[in-house]
């Protein structure tokens, strides 16, 4: 059974239709690449994924738990979505990292406060903050950011800040992690110390969901790719076979415009 | 003007005592106002938003010498007289402090409300994604960043609202400008009585935003 089953999903700003009847899959380990020019919905997708928007239609489950659906009203509240946002691990394009906190506070900071909703908060509160710091510590070092754990984000250069926030997005430990164009806002060099990271992720068997314009590393990393269009999925399928041999004349105009 | 110091020194200085704990307590009352009706205003809550613009809107558009009369003498009227309480009694302190909280409060959730806005979205987005309510997100994440932007405003405002004590004046509340006009009335040395007072708010107001910039100084520590 597929770790996450998306069905259907619409959504509309107004009279605008941004997204309509998106449905896909992703299998635990699997990485997938989400690509298509600028407002094809790629944004939007993710980001009724991690509950930011509302979709208005569909159903999102996750682990055979309908976490969201359009039918069910239940499933909408906001102390219900709350914790369902847990499974979901999102990296902003723009980092959103918190300037008044450290590098470790970042990361430390929504395991820091979800602790205090413990039953044992009280009484072992040391020990837990001590493991909490640890697992920080832990998740910045394979960030390869040992030394900038006491920096704040603006001693920071763009790709430094980028990983911190992909270990912030990792310290809730989420089922899958989405990125939202993570590299955009990086000068190539920058690029490719995040791509590295994205890389060694995906090596590890990390579940994620990648919208990128970077389609060398998404044909390299991810396992499938997502072609979107004017808020559908116009093309899926395995990374290779979906860049190198696009079967719809849409995909193959997009691909073109990379000189691919 | 040795003279006037001499004898009326240590009058005036009490004055001024009691122009800073006015000051002080419609500020501290102010603050709270401020930020209930500033967080009102930012809630995705249209009733919420709409009580905020009422408040604001109301408070601004009476000037604060009609607020004053209105508090000291009318409510007391409205309650005793045409309610039928009796005995209800406001302190030239209770009424000075409720108009200068209000008056300043209405201010105040203005910049709060602007302060807030000025944050990033991606910053409340980026809490949210991590779990945290929305009220953690709002004091952990969002409020101590538009702090940093809103301490000169809000400094400016504390500065307006010393000043602003000067009116209360007119409910007898025995604050500088009060004792003042009682010194002049004794002494018959206008000029000299009022230049002192001048001084003695220049001073007052000098020293606060020396120590305002300061703060800001500080509070602007890793920030690039």
């Amino acid at each position: 059974m597929a770790l996450l089953e998306v069905a259907g999903i619409g959504k509309s700003f107004g009279s605008t239709a941004v997204l309509r009847d998106i449905s896909f899959t992703l299998n635990e380990g699997e990485a997938i690449a989400i690509i298509g020019s600028s407002g094809s919905g790629k944004t939007t997708l993710l980001r009724c994924l991690n509950f930011l928007e509302t979709a208005d239609t569909g159903s999102i489950t996750v682990g055979g738990e309908t976490l969201w659906s359009a039918d069910d009203i239940h499933t909408q509240s906001e102390a219900a979505i709350r914790k369902k946002r847990l499974h979901f691990g999102l990296v902003f394009q723009n980092f959103n990292l918190f300037p008044q906190y450290t590098a470790l506070q970042n990361v430390m900071l929504a395991e820091q406060l979800l602790a205090k909703e413990r039953p044992d908060y009280k009484q072992h509160k040391k020990e837990i903050l001590a493991e909490i710091e640890a697992h920080a510590r832990e998740l910045l070092a394979d960030m390869g950011l040992s030394d900038r754990a006491g920096h704040y984000p603006h001693q920071l250069s763009g790709g430094q800040q980028q990983r911190v926030a992909i270990a912030r997005a990792l310290a809730l430990k989420p089922d899958i992690l989405c990125f939202d164009e993570p590299t955009s806002a990086l000068d190539p060099e920058l690029t490719g110390e995040v791509l590295r990271v994205l890389r060694d992720l995906a090596a590890n068997k990390t579940t994620m969901i990648i919208v990128t314009h970077e389609m060398k590393f998404a044909r390299d990393v991810a396992d499938r790719i997502l072609f979107m269009d004017g808020g559908v999925v116009v093309e899926q399928g395995p990374a290779k076979e979906v860049i190198d041999h696009p079967k719809e004349e849409r995909t193959r105009q997009f691909l073109a415009s990379y000189g691919k | 003007m040795i003279q006037i110091l001499t004898t009326y020194g240590g009058l005036l200085l009490t004055a001024m005592g009691q122009t800073l704990l006015l000051a002080l307590c419609g500020l501290f009352f102010a603050c709270i106002l401020g930020l209930i009706f500033g967080l009102l205003s930012v809630v995705k809550n249209r009733a919420c938003n709409i009580i905020s613009i009422i408040f604001v809107d109301a408070i601004r558009g009476v000037p604060m010498i009609v607020l004053a009369y209105f508090i000291y003498f009318g409510i007391p009227y409205l309650l005793n007289t045409i309610m039928g309480f009796g005995g209800v009694t406001l302190s030239a302190l209770q009424a000075g402090t409720i108009c200068l909280a209000l008056n300043c409060g209405a201010y105040m959730a203005e910049i709060i409300r602007a302060g807030i806005e000025s944050v990033d979205k991606g910053q409340m987005e980026a809490a949210r994604s991590l779990g945290l309510p929305y009220w953690r997100a709002m004091f952990r994440v969002v409020l101590p960043q538009a702090i940093r932007t809103m301490i000169p405003s809000i400094i400016n405002q504390f500065i307006i609202t010393l000043k602003d004590t000067s009116i209360l004046s007119v409910i007898g509340f025995p604050e500088l400008v009060n004792t003042a006009k009682n010194v002049v009335a004794n002494s018959f040395m206008s000029f000299q009585v009022w230049a002192i007072v001048a001084v003695m708010y220049l001073i007052v107001i000098t020293i606060l935003s020396v120590l305002a910039k300061q703060m800001e100084r500080r509070l602007n520590r890793g920030r690039e």
